[in-house]
């Protein structure tokens, strides 16, 4: 597998940090005083780059830097930041069980759906755009919940488990998501590689793969993993299938199709797994944790939203219903 | 020992009857379909697109029309 180069700096911290990570020395402090000031995308991206050296590193950094104290220091800066403010746009909902209310609690919040304007309205330049930009999370698709396995309960692990076995292809790596996705991107002409796209990907996507894998790799935040597992896996069967029918009626390769139908089929296992045996288990394990399942639900729907609204926003597509 | 309830069938509220294990489901014309995965949904609701396996679609049905 090959190690993806840096992307362009988008700002003042991310000029910093890519020249100190091609500089080879560990040497991080200018990147530290810069890190506080950082916002918007230039932020967003310093996160993103620093979450990758957990995954696969990048082809002109050395792989020691991932756990480089002054970097840990950067990134827990931009994670406290990115926390604060997923935080401040959510509400715990009312008198509702997470695993009982969940589903129609997502009917009743789920924002903007890109799959609906590829169902019906998109035109092939706005799907391949669309690719570029889901690829950042999709070639890593499940990827960020693995990092969650250790830090659960017995009941909670193996539930988990169940549902992640059928994400990495139930043994067989033809099978394995993301794999599937790169077969998807390479029968459209595109490069299955999140480095080719960097230009193409909204900060919105970037801070969509950067919640992600800050839930991931806290321990703390494992009830706002699961919580977010739970409400992607309760999102995804229904718009697959509209994306499915959307790309078939453009006339693209069966590849990139199939990658949408495995999803109408395993997502509808997922989604009820992810709700009842997940979560649930790990209700009857840590109680505690279901405002937090709750946060991470509505960080997943508040994130699609502010993705699915940009992606339109840059196509000149006024809003497609909800 | 087991400490732990694990079913092989789960009737999900509303929605599939989730099917742990290797197993083939005949559907209505009689036609087997394998199982795939480790865990399988089977439409309840009638409506998948996908019969026998669900396919969501139970969830835009009103709710007097979902399964028990």
């Amino acid at each position: 597998m090959r190690p993806p180069r840096l992307p362009d700096a988008r700002g003042p911290l991310t000029e910093e940090l890519l020249a100190a990570l091609r500089a080879g020395t560990d040497e991080f402090l200018g990147v530290l005083a810069t890190a506080p000031t950082a916002t918007g995308e230039d932020a967003a991206l310093a996160l993103w780059v620093l979450h990758e050296l957990h995954y696969r590193g990048f082809a002109e950094v050395d792989d020691r830097f991932e756990w480089d104290p002054q970097l840990i220091r950067v990134r827990t800066l931009l994670e406290r930041d990115l926390e604060a403010r997923l935080r401040a746009r959510f509400t715990r909902p009312e008198g509702l069980s997470f695993v009982d209310d969940v589903f129609g609690w997502i009917d009743d919040h789920d924002g903007v759906s890109l799959a609906r304007h590829v169902h019906r309205d998109a035109d092939r330049d706005q799907v391949l755009d669309l690719l570029r930009a889901r690829s950042l999370y999709h070639l890593k698709e499940s990827d960020p919940a693995s990092w969650l396995v250790p830090r659960l309960g017995v009941r909670a692990k193996a539930a988990l488990m169940e549902l992640q076995y059928d994400e990495y292809g139930d043994g067989d790596p033809n099978r394995l998501h993301h794999h599937l996705f790169a077969l998807g991107m390479a029968a459209c002409g595109l490069e299955p590689a999140y480095d080719a796209h960097y230009d193409a990907v909204p900060p919105e996507a970037l801070e969509q793969s950067n919640a992600l894998s800050m839930v991931g790799l806290q321990r703390r935040l494992r009830g706002a993993a699961l919580g977010h597992l739970a409400a992607f896996e309760a999102t995804s069967s229904v718009p697959s299938r509209r994306m499915a029918q959307g790309l078939e009626r453009l006339g693209f390769p069966d590849e990139l199709v199939g990658y949408y139908t495995e999803h109408v089929e395993a997502d509808a296992v997922h989604e009820q797994l992810a709700v009842r045996t997940v979560c649930g288990a790990m209700l009857a394990e840590e109680p505690e944790l279901e405002d937090d399942l709750w946060f991470g639900a509505f960080t997943c729907l508040d994130l699609e939203d502010r993705f699915a609204r940009a992606m339109l926003d840059r196509w000149g597509v006024s809003e497609v219903a909800a | 020992m087991r400490c732990f309830e694990h079913p092989d069938v789960i009737l999900c509220p509303g929605g599939p009857m989730l099917l742990r294990g290797q197993h083939a489901v005949e559907d209505a014309d009689g036609l087997p379909h394998e199982t795939t995965r480790p865990v399988t949904a089977v439409c309840r609701c009638d409506k998948s697109a996908s019969y026998p396996w669900c396919d969501g679609t139970h969830k835009s049905l009103p709710p007097r029309l979902r399964p028990a």
